[in-house]
């Protein structure tokens, strides 16, 4: 069953058509990443699946909820559908713990207690027990972004959307952080990840899409849009960084 | 002939008491119209960030006409004028208060809105994309890292607004200032008292400087 349903989308920045006619449909459990050279619109896509950017024409349908359609509450959506940022995006005057205990419990209603608890299975999840009280200043990027995904998983959510989750890390510290999400993979997480990562996206990823100009332009299973692309824009992108 | 100088102390003592009750109505002023003038400027100052045109219109309003005028003319005007529009008077304290009040709100007002502006998008995305509404965000996530930038300037605004109280003396407000008004105008004694009537402000900013100070230093280590 798919769990995003993408039909026809278009996303303008003023005269600036970034997105020129998106449809896709994501199935449950599926990991999807998405490839292709900067300014091709793929981060663009995965923020107008929960709406950090205004959808401009189309439709986007998550879990059932149409995210265009006036009457759907998009705090809902959102909270079925977690995010992890390029640059994490933790919150700085909360420790660890804090940044992932916050959303249950203001947003579910979650009690402290019970939210604390929660809070520490997901710090532990990825590994960073002994950090739930330090403070996100005191933690290294790989860290950060372990803690940020803590965080999105602490709403329970049925999709992970991930973009570019490792571009901005140090080298050595890309490893930890694909482990955490090798692992959500393993698990059976619905995942959208924009990514550089190509050794991620060939051993994980159940289908690649690559993006350019705006639209996909080609999709398949990893093993064989690496090995054997079909479109010249892919070919070309390929053969630059592999 | 070099005239002597005469400066008496006990001439400063013994305006002191009568000082310091002006003093009292000083502290008054500046803390009730900064109390307000802080209320007034989240307001105004998050109306100032707002992308809807007519509340960021009539922020940026308020904050140009109270920045282009001086206090002075806002209070006389609040005083003398606004009775003639509201039908009825207002005393001195709460001329004095409102005055300080809308005057601070409109500095304080970009300082809010500098404060929030300077939080970056990513913060506000990340608490949106968990689910929190657009005033959850704000009240957990963007206010309380915006507030900790506010600190220093809205100290700053203290010592001004603490400072513009004397202006007061003008709607006879009972402050510092106008005490010692009343005091030289029995003994001519314009040395003594006008020399006490600054220490005694240096008494008041001094030590509010180096708390400030302390605290800028605490916030930048945290």
């Amino acid at each position: 069953m798919s769990i995003i349903k993408v039909r026809d989308l278009h996303k303008s920045f003023g005269d600036l058509e970034v997105l020129k006619g998106i449809t896709e449909e994501i199935k449950e459990g599926e990991v999807v990443c998405v490839i292709g050279p900067s300014g091709s619109g793929k981060s663009t896509f995965l923020r107008c699946l929960n709406m950090l950017e205004e959808i401009t024409a189309g439709e986007v349908v998550v879990d059932g909820l149409n995210l265009t359609d006036p009457k759907v509450n998009i705090n809902e959506v959102r909270a079925e559908t977690g995010m992890v940022f390029q640059h994490f995006n933790l919150f700085p005057h909360m420790t660890a713990l804090e940044n992932v205990m916050l959303a249950p419990g203001k947003v579910r209603g979650v009690p402290k207690e019970e939210a604390k608890t929660a809070g520490l299975e997901m710090l532990k999840k990825v590994g960073l027990s002994d950090k739930a009280y330090v403070y996100p200043d005191n933690l290294s990027g790989g860290q950060k972004q372990r803690v940020a995904i803590a965080r999105a998983l602490a709403m329970n959510p049925k999709v992970m959307l991930f973009d570019e989750p490792t571009s901005a890390l140090d080298p050595e510290l890309v490893g930890e952080v694909l482990e955490v999400m090798k692992d959500l993979a393993k698990e059976g997480m619905t995942m959208v990840v924009v990514t550089h990562e190509m050794g991620f996206a060939r051993e994980v990823g159940d289908r690649v899409l690559f993006m350019d100009d705006g639209i996909i332009v080609e999709q398949d299973l990893p093993e064989k849009l690496f090995s054997n692309p079909q479109n010249n824009r892919t070919k070309e992108f390929l053969r630059k960084i592999l | 002939m070099i005239k002597s100088i005469e400066f008496d102390v006990r001439v400063m003592t013994k305006a002191l008491p009568f000082l310091l009750t002006g003093m009292k109505m000083t502290v008054y002023f500046t803390i009730s119209g900064l109390f307000f003038g802080f209320i007034l400027g989240s307001i105004i100052g998050l109306g100032r960030t707002s992308k809807n045109r007519t509340l960021h219109g009539a922020a940026s309003v308020y904050v140009e006409i109270v920045r282009g005028t001086p206090i002075l003319v806002q209070a006389i005007w609040i005083y003398y004028a606004l009775p003639q529009l509201l039908g009825f008077n207002l005393n001195t304290l709460a001329a004095g208060t409102a005055a300080i009040a809308i005057n601070s709100g409109a500095y304080i007002a970009e300082v809010v809105r500098g404060a929030v502006e300077g939080v970056s998008k990513g913060q506000s995305e990340a608490g949106r994309s968990l689910g929190l509404s657009k005033l959850q965000t704000m009240r957990y996530i963007i206010w309380p890292q915006a507030f900790r930038r506010m600190i220093p300037p809205l100290g700053n605004q203290f010592i001004i607004s603490l400072k513009d109280t004397s202006l007061f003396t003008i709607i006879s407000a009972a402050e510092m200032t106008q005490k010692s008004q009343i005091v030289v105008a029995a003994n001519f004694k314009y040395l003594e008292i006008f020399t006490l009537l600054a220490l005694l402000y240096l008494s008041l900013t001094i030590p509010m400087t180096m708390v400030l100070r302390t605290i800028e230093r605490r916030l930048d280590v945290s």
